[in-house]
């Protein structure tokens, strides 16, 4: 390890409140989960009052405003539908995400309670639970997100940068060249 | 300036008066009209009256004949212009340092207002001891200043589908290259103290603006502790508002959305938080529905800035220079070469200076042009031996829908009226 530097006394230590304030962070195993609890019901009324106008009532999403609810199995599709249920592979994700950053213009406005609440009107929106479930802290690992086992950490070192090594200066494919796509808007 | 034959009975105070009166006073004279250019057998107006004092701009803009030199959105690709981009217009620039007002934006939230006074830094989790850091506090620290590259992880990704955009500015325009000034992220973290967080190996920070969006996202503490610096001056002076003031986080090679603005906490995990920038967004779709996760290194790549759709030849055959930006996450740039005819044959550009680990390299090709259309392209190799690849032997890896990290070479295709269009070529 390398030597630690002489510390300059600068800055001052943080108090628990302040700490607890900003550090919002809710893992995937669950842990740092707040109290609380919220069923698919409440949240729909929640969804509706404060989600909807972008979102969508079933979450299906507004003109260009993401959709959060669909998509199942087309990630291998030519056009991918992403969403929290095809695609994100944490629900603790889902939660820190609506707590800190949600609504778009009126962020961490919503109760915990209301957080839990509206997050299991998105996992019923995505068929992934029943209609009298209570999302807390005690059933949230009992949720499986189906693209959980979805990623892969980069592998680029190994799928690529070996293969990508080859600076050819004449002779480097068979002529003539031809265009095959054009620009799609000139501008 | 005194010379009578040319005031020729005007007024010293009229000739002061400038414009107007001096050129009358030149017809009125009956000069005989000189053989050549007007612009230098004729008096102009700046050559005689007199420009702006140094008090009437104490903050300049650029000369309003380069107004088309901004920053350009392009409205269709996001649902609104607050979580949106804009595009550095790099067909115009050269050199390597993008001026800080068109050098591009990103934000979630919109681009907030953060005074100093009112700033705080945390660093709390796995610390001897949790801080709050005023921005007072941060100016006490030693400092650096370095030069690095930041590039957007969604530069060129509406091109993985085919040439759509017509411009460098809008199909490689999400990057900027400045010179920072700040702190190692290292400085911060051992004033904080590491002793609490045991052996370092396989430990994470996470890190999270002021900003609504928070822009939270997981870095592994050997990345944090090798090149991370916060940053509170960029080219000189302090950050722009839309750039992160009065501080940001610099990653240097890694994509530009870890480069957290109004950045507020820095926390030090055993485990990384796996937030919605690097779960739902920054993760990177194969063909087969599976997605890369944490492709955080940003790979060689290069364009030719000019000629370029939005900087047609307009001067005919003869002497031209092609001009381009190549850079690494990986390294430094050590040759970029220039094809003519689509990538049949290649030659060796030549850098304006040797390559900078992290940052932006420029290079000039000087051809003789003959008229004839060309489909122009460029590749560029960093120090660890890596080839810019193509846009067929990308997708040959990773299908159409990686969003992220398109890096493949970029095709202009010259007309004999030199007009340059975005194409992709066999």
């Amino acid at each position: 390890a390398p030597a630690m530097a002489e510390k300059l006394g600068l800055g001052r230590a943080a108090t628990a409140d302040e700490v607890a304030a900003w550090d919002l962070d809710v893992f995937p195993d669950g842990s740092n989960l707040p109290e609380g609890s919220g069923d698919v019901l409440t949240g729909e009324t929640l969804f509706s009052e404060n989600c909807a106008s972008c979102h969508g009532e079933f979450a299906e999403g507004v003109g260009n405003w993401p959709k959060l609810a669909g998509g199942e199995d087309t990630l291998a599709d030519e056009d991918p539908l992403k969403t929290v249920g095809s695609y994100w592979p944490y629900l603790s994700t889902t939660f820190d995400y609506v707590r800190r950053s949600m609504p778009f213009g009126s962020a961490q406005t919503l109760s915990d309670d209301d957080v839990y609440a509206i997050v299991a009107y998105i996992l019923y929106s995505n068929y992934l639970v029943e209609d009298d479930f209570t999302l807390s802290k005690e059933t949230f690992t009992d949720v499986t997100m189906p693209n959980a086992d979805g990623f892969i950490v980069d592998d680029r070192p190994e799928t690529e940068y070996g293969k990508f090594t080859e600076r050819c200066m004449s002779d480097c494919k068979s002529g003539p060249v031809e265009i095959t796509r054009n620009v799609v808007f000139k501008g | 300036m005194s010379d009578s034959s040319t005031k020729s009975g005007t007024s010293r105070r009229a000739f002061l008066k400038g414009a107007a009166a001096t050129g009358a006073a030149i017809g009125a004279a009956g000069t005989a009209r000189a053989e050549g250019d007007p612009l230098i057998t004729e008096v102009q107006d700046w050559a005689t009256g007199l420009g702006d004092g140094v008090d009437a701009t104490p903050y300049g803009l650029p000369i309003e004949f380069e107004n088309d030199v901004i920053r350009r959105n392009v409205e269709w690709l996001t649902a609104d212009t607050i979580s949106s981009i804009n595009f550095t217009p790099i067909h115009a620039l050269d050199g390597t340092i993008t001026p800080q007002g068109c050098a591009f934006e990103r934000h979630h939230s919109g681009a907030i207002s953060l005074r100093k006074e009112d700033y705080r830094l945390m660093i709390n989790g796995m610390v001897d001891t949790p801080l709050v850091f005023t921005y007072a506090d941060l100016e006490r620290f030693p400092r650096v200043a370095r030069t690095f590259f930041l590039e957007c992880a969604a530069n060129t990704g509406m091109e993985w589908a085919g040439a759509q955009l017509n411009g460098a500015q809008y199909t490689h325009g999400m990057i900027h290259n400045m010179e920072y000034t700040g702190v190692t992220l290292r400085t911060l973290l051992e004033e904080a103290g590491l002793g609490a967080a045991g052996d370092l190996a396989g430990k994470w920070i996470y890190v999270e603006g002021a900003d609504a969006s928070s822009n939270g996202r997981s870095i592994p503490i050997e990345k944090a502790l090798d090149d991370c610096m916060i940053a509170f001056k960029a080219n000189g002076e302090a950050l722009r508002m839309e750039h992160g003031y009065p501080v940001r986080l610099v990653v240097p090679g890694w994509e530009g959305n870890m480069w957290v603005k109004w950045l507020r906490r820095i926390e030090v995990l055993d485990k990384p938080v796996e937030s919605r920038e690097e779960t739902s967004k920054y993760t990177d779709t194969l063909a087969d529905g599976t997605s890369r996760k944490w492709t955080w290194a940003m790979d060689a790549k290069s364009i030719i800035t000019s000629p370029s759709p939005q900087k047609p030849i307009t001067h005919g055959k003869g002497p031209l220079v092609i001009t381009g930006l190549a850079w690494s996450g990986n390294g430094a740039i050590t040759a970029v070469d220039v094809s003519l005819d689509g990538g049949l044959t290649w030659q060796e550009a030549r850098l304006a200076e040797p390559g900078k680990p992290m940052a932006l390299s420029r290079f000039y090709l000087e051809i003789d042009w003959d008229g004839s259309e060309m489909f122009l392209q460029s590749r560029a190799m960093d120090d660890t031996g890596y080839v810019q690849p193509t846009k067929t032997q990308l997708r040959e890896v990773r299908g159409l829908n990686s969003i992220y990290h398109n890096n493949g070479i970029q095709t202009w295709h010259v007309n004999a009226n030199g007009e340059a269009n975005n194409v992709e070529v066999s």
